[in-house]
């Protein structure tokens, strides 16, 4: 079926299918029910952070907090290696009397390093997780889809699941209650 | 919720049992982004925002001026001399930290304890944090004299085959101040994707459509992205937050790693991030009430929020006092004379005056906030909030100038600024608000995602309830 040529009109092909809904509960409930029919490559798309749609959505926790620590970690470990390298081994210089790997007198250098190699660590790995940056997308060409950033609600889901039908999925988007189901074609 | 309030409402009707709304007025989640979005989408901005511009331009190109001429000429244009090595450049740099912690305290701190209040204002204050960091670097910058050398500070192999001292409170200094600019940094800007994105497409010119789209990294505020958004707001909230309490300790040890009587003192690091948070706060006012006034932002940045910045400002105030008090009474205490000597002459001495005012701007004029007839006046706020700035700078200026006399009366010295030292601090303050004004114009001023995250109609079997949207 993907490759019928019925699809490739001169509007482009088939993205998936956009649906609008009304308020915070009615998106949410419409999740529940993509979620429960067995969907895997769909998504919610919403002005601010909409909490508990997560477990509406069945969406597994990020696994950034791990890797964010890792950077800190990280940090950490070059603030030690730098100040103990340079100054106990490549460059070992007596001030104040203080020995030469003087670690009270690094913890706040080690300090700043974990701080920024996490901090780091965390926008970096975020914008790649979230797959940005990605100037287009098939979605920016949706009709009405401008105001996802204002107030508009939607549910988006990929012509590439393997569940996707024409017909059935944009039946179970309308009887999710959505204001208004459109195709979204990629340009 | 059956408290949706009218149109504009006094502050003073509130009960305590009952949580005043964080937005007035009748604002659904479009007319909250009209209205941020406005203050970049008019054609014309108020009158007041070009006055602001060409004042602070002008003190700009003054920097500027001050900055070419310092470097060219060197050091001896300023006042500083043997016994006073530090002068303004020093007082400015830790002035300038100081404020911008009130940015970061708002953001960061404020987030993690759940104090949805921070929401209408945290953007302007994070603005607010790296246009004062800019400021604040600038002063160690240049204050080095050979400032082409300055790559020597950095631990990058060169030539010479050295390496800095990391031993040094200065070095520390440079760490944590260049890693709390790029996590303020990183901070701010992350925050604002979702915004820019909104910006992006109600963009009325291609111009600006290509501009916020590329600063917007194609945003698209799907779940999934906001759930990784969401966490590394947390993750960077959780990190700044020791990084806020450990700048200012940081900037606190170049003094108190000394062995200056009057600088050697373990109450340093925690009075100078009281300090620094209660001038930020300062600043954050004199700023945003008259940014509401222009921008007609008056039901987004509420008396509420004004309010509780101005608790905050009373409580780090009587911290400030109890610190400047403590201070005194330990230096007579501890016995030790050289000690006492510094803080009678700080009082007494040739700089008493700069004490005082100090002292009371710091301590005595912030106790006003404990009438809310002051703590809910627009006038009284701004003024206030200015005789803090005033008095945080002496603050600084007092400490440095413990320089003047220390334990030998033969080495005893004064210092006086000269006019390029003057019109240096004046166009720092040039620098900031000139920052700040391009910041109103071009960037969302207002959270827009935030402030509707926390409206009750974004929480799910609330809307019903009739409230909001």
């Amino acid at each position: 079926m993907s490759g019928s040529t019925a699809e490739r009109g001169d509007q482009g092909q088939l993205a998936g299918l956009l649906a609008r809904y009304e308020d915070v509960d009615a998106l949410l409930d419409a999740c529940a029910q993509v979620r429960d029919a067995g969907y895997r490559q769909w998504d919610a798309l919403t002005p601010f952070p909409v909490h508990g749609i997560e477990a509406a959505m069945g969406n597994r926790r990020t696994r950034l907090p791990w890797i964010v620590f890792a950077g800190g970690a990280a940090g950490a470990v070059t603030g030690l290696w730098l100040t103990w390298w340079t100054h106990a081994v490549s460059y070992p210089l007596v001030i104040s009397g203080k020995p030469f790997f003087a670690l009270p007198a690094y913890i706040p250098v080690v300090f700043e390093l974990t701080v920024l190699f996490a901090a780091l660590t965390a926008f970096v790995s975020m914008i790649a997780l979230n797959g940005l940056p990605r100037p287009h997308h098939p979605l920016f060409g949706a009709r009405g889809f401008d105001k996802v950033t204002d107030d508009g609600l939607f549910i988006f889901v990929d012509v590439a699941d393997r569940m996707f039908d024409r017909v059935a999925t944009a039946k179970l988007l309308e009887e999710t209650g959505a204001l208004s189901v459109e195709e979204v074609r990629d340009e | 919720m059956s408290t949706q309030a009218i149109g504009y409402r006094p502050y003073g009707e509130d009960t305590p049992l009952e949580r005043p709304p964080l937005v007035l007025g009748d604002n659904d989640f479009h007319s909250i982004t009209e209205k941020v979005s406005r203050v970049v989408e008019r054609p014309k901005p108020p009158r007041g925002w070009y006055v602001s511009l060409a004042v602070s331009g002008l003190l700009t190109l003054v920097l500027l001026a001050m900055v070419v001429y310092l470097i060219s000429t060197g050091i001896g244009v300023w006042g500083v001399n043997i016994p006073v090595g530090w002068g303004f450049a020093i007082v400015n740099f830790v002035f300038w930290v100081g404020i911008g912690h009130a940015g970061t305290l708002i953001s960061a701190i404020l987030f993690l304890f759940r104090q949805q209040w921070r929401t209408s204002i945290n953007r302007a204050a994070e603005a607010m944090t790296i246009f004062a960091v800019i400021c604040a670097g600038m002063f160690p910058a240049i204050h080095v004299g050979r400032v082409w050398f300055e790559y020597w500070i950095f631990p990058i192999p060169n030539w010479s085959g050295m390496w800095p001292n990391f031993r040094s409170p200065l070095l520390w200094d440079v760490f944590a101040v260049s890693t709390y600019f790029t996590v303020s940094l990183v901070f701010w800007y992350m925050g604002m994707i979702p915004d820019l994105a909104t910006l992006r497409d109600r963009a009325p010119t291609k111009a600006r459509r290509i501009a916020y789209g590329l600063l917007s990294l194609g945003w698209r505020g799907s779940a999934r992205q906001w759930h990784r958004y969401e966490v590394t707001y947390l993750l960077l909230a959780a990190l700044a937050t020791p990084l806020v309490l450990s700048v200012h300790s940081v900037v606190s040890f170049d003094f108190a790693v000394a062995q200056l009587p009057g600088w050697h003192t373990t109450i340093f690091p925690p009075y100078f991030v009281a300090g620094a948070i209660f001038s930020g706060f300062a600043m954050v006012l004199t700023l945003l009430v008259p940014a509401r006034q222009f921008f007609g932002l008056k039901e987004l940045i509420t008396m509420r929020h004004l309010e509780n910045m101005c608790k905050i400002i009373l409580a780090t105030g009587t911290m400030v006092g109890y610190s400047y008090s403590i201070e005194f009474f330990i230096s007579w205490y501890s016995g030790n004379l050289t000690e006492f000597f510094v803080f009678l002459n700080r009082a007494f001495g040739p700089y008493g005056w700069a004490y005082w005012i100090m002292f009371t701007c710091n301590a005595i004029v912030p106790q006003l906030f404990w009438f809310k007839r002051v703590r809910t006046n627009l006038v009284w706020m701004m003024i206030i909030g200015v005789l803090v700035n005033v008095g945080m700078w002496f603050e600084r200026f007092v400490i440095v100038m413990s320089l003047h006399r220390d334990f030998l009366p033969s080495s005893w010295g004064i210092y006086i600024p000269t006019w390029v030292d003057i019109l240096t601090l004046l166009g720092s303050f040039g620098l900031f608000f000139f920052l700040f004004t391009l910041f109103c114009r071009f960037a969302p001023f207002i959270a827009m995602a935030e402030v509707k995250s926390v409206m009750p109609a974004s929480h799910p079997h609330r809307a019903a309830a009739g409230a909001g949207h």
